[in-house]
This record gives C-alpha cells, sequence and structure tokens, in this order.
C-alpha cells in the first residue's frame, strides 16, 4: 500500500494474527482486512460495524443481492479489489457466477428481477454522477422495491463508496483469483465484524 | 432500534468518530477534508481525488504531502475523512430524493 505505516506499522499482535491467517488460508492477508486492524478506534471498528451491518443487518434483500450491489458500485467507481472481491462474493452467495456476470456486463439485459435492476441503476447513477432525484427514487419504488429496501441499498452503497475510495487511494494489491475466492468464503462465513 | 435506524447510527459513529474524536491531524484539517474544500497545496490535491476520482491517485501525490510536512499517520486519517465525506454527502443526496418521493407517506 501507498503508506508505509498500512505495511508495516501494526502492533505485534496483529502481526502475529497476520501470521496466522497467512498460514491457515495461505493466501497473504487482503490490503482491505489489514486496513482495519490499522489504528482501528480510528477507523477500522466503526467501519466494521457500519458494513456489517450494511452487508448482514437485517433486510429484505438477500446477501448475494447486497454484494452484487457492492460489486455493481465497484464496478461504476472502476475499482479492481472491490469488483474481484464483490464478484466472487456475489458469485458465491447466489451459487450463480453467470448471474452476477451478466449484470457487471450489461445491467439492462441481466436475467434478474425489475426491482433489482431499477435499485442498481439508481445506485450507479447516486456513484456516477453524485446525486439523484425523486423521479429516480419513484422509478425504483414503482418497480415494487419497499422505501426500507431503497435505505438498505444506500447504506450498501455509501460503504462500498467509501472503501472503494480507500482501496484506490492506498493501492490495495489486487490478489489471485484463489485468494478472492478464499476471502469471499470468509466473507460469507464471517461477515464484516 | 427500527433497522434502518441501526444501519445510520453506525454511519454516523463513524463520520463522528473521524471528526471529532482525536487524531494526528488536527480537527479542522479533518474537517476540510471531509468536505473537501479549504486545503491548501499539495494536501488538496490528494483529498481532492480521493473525493472525487481516487483511481486516479498516485505515488506522487502521497510523496508531495508527505514533503509539504504531513505524516503518514495525518495523511492515513486526511484520506479516510476525504473518503467518508464524499460517501457522507451520495447518502444525504440518496436519503433526500427517497423522502421527497415518498413524501406525506405517500409512495410515488
Amino acid at each position: 500500500m501507498r503508506l508505509d505505516i498500512l505495511n508495516r506499522g501494526y502492533r505485534p499482535g496483529t502481526k502475529l494474527l497476520f501470521a496466522l491467517i497467512r498460514l491457515v488460508s495461505r493466501h497473504p492477508v487482503p490490503d482491505a482486512a489489514k486496513l482495519v486492524f490499522y489504528r482501528p478506534d480510528f477507523y477500522g471498528a466503526r467501519a466494521k460495524a457500519f458494513t456489517h451491518e450494511a452487508m448482514r443487518g437485517p433486510s429484505a434483500w438477500s446477501v448475494g443481492d447486497r454484494e452484487l450491489m457492492a460489486a455493481y458500485v465497484s464496478q461504476v467507481n472502476e475499482s479492481a479489489f472491490c469488483i474481484a472481491a464483490h464478484t466472487a462474493t456475489a458469485s458465491q452467495a447466489y451459487r450463480d457466477g453467470s448471474k452476477v456476470a451478466a449484470v457487471l456486463a450489461d445491467l439492462e439485459s441481466a436475467p434478474i428481477e425489475d426491482g433489482l435492476r431499477a435499485t442498481l441503476r439508481m445506485l450507479g447513477r447516486l456513484t456516477r454522477e453524485g446525486q439523484v432525484g425523486a423521479a429516480d427514487m419513484r422509478a425504483v419504488l414503482a418497480a415494487g422495491v419497499s422505501p426500507q429496501q431503497v435505505e438498505d441499498a444506500l447504506a450498501v452503497c455509501v460503504a462500498f463508496n467509501t472503501t472503494d475510495r480507500l482501496g484506490d487511494a492506498f493501492g490495495f494489491e489486487v490478489l489471485s483469483l484463489e485468494g478472492f475466492e478464499a476471502g469471499a468464503k470468509y466473507l460469507l462465513r464471517r461477515g464484516y465484524r | 432500534m427500527p433497522d434502518q435506524d441501526k444501519k445510520r447510527a453506525a454511519h454516523q459513529a463513524l463520520v463522528d468518530r473521524v471528526l471529532n474524536g482525536a487524531g494526528r491531524a488536527s480537527a479542522e484539517q479533518r474537517a476540510r477534508a471531509f468536505s473537501n474544500d479549504g486545503l491548501a497545496p499539495p494536501l488538496d490535491a490528494l483529498v481532492g481525488k480521493v473525493a472525487t476520482t481516487p483511481t486516479l491517485v498516485t505515488e506522487a501525490d502521497f510523496a508531495a504531502a508527505k514533503a509539504s510536512g504531513f505524516s503518514e499517520d495525518q495523511l492515513f486519517e486526511l484520506v479516510i475523512c476525504a473518503a467518508v465525506g464524499e460517501s457522507a454527502r451520495l447518502y444525504e443526496a440518496g436519503l433526500a430524493a427517497l423522502a421527497e418521493a415518498t413524501l406525506n407517506g405517500q409512495v410515488g
């Protein structure tokens, strides 16, 4: 990563934990995971709590839907690490990698429900343009999405607009396919806490 | 606490911490990074990219900010404030549009 403190500035206990993770998983600790261990009182502890609530807290959206939103928002941001990480996680959650690939290739023709499609379209616009209007929201609601689901989707969008920016600014290293698959398995088993 | 309030409360806790808690960068600098407004060169370039074009951040942006006197821990905090700040504005914009679309409890 672009700051030395994020590569080497961890406490001895944390370094030991990273070594243990490398040993057990046989993959390097992803930079996204390392970041939340650096001075966790400043960012990591609360970022993890918010992201976990958005991605795994109660919602009418499935875990797969929310991981797909994370991948889609990351794609709009062209954030390489997060696109790969959440494409892998959404694919495992749905047990359907082709559905995720279809959404990322062309949202309009992908085989998903209209409510999810309308929601992703709105999240894409908010992420790309920095704003959405009431008409955008009415289009999502008209597709059968509840106001609560819109709020839940916005929380996912906000969590990943934050992580995408940090990944690109700090320079998260893109892992091997196997590394991302292992990370996805962890995120589905343990969440973001 | 209703579920949406738990999500918003968890987000607000993050915002409050990075802006108002203890830090190596001053609270004033963190607030400016959060709002992407009022920072002097060269830090304004780094923070501006984090907020609006994060894929364009380079080693040189960090090197210039460090050469102007910022420590790595300060830059860690200010980059985070910039990312959290831009995302918070997206949240506000989305929630405001939703509120307008559902005014008076009416959907549509």
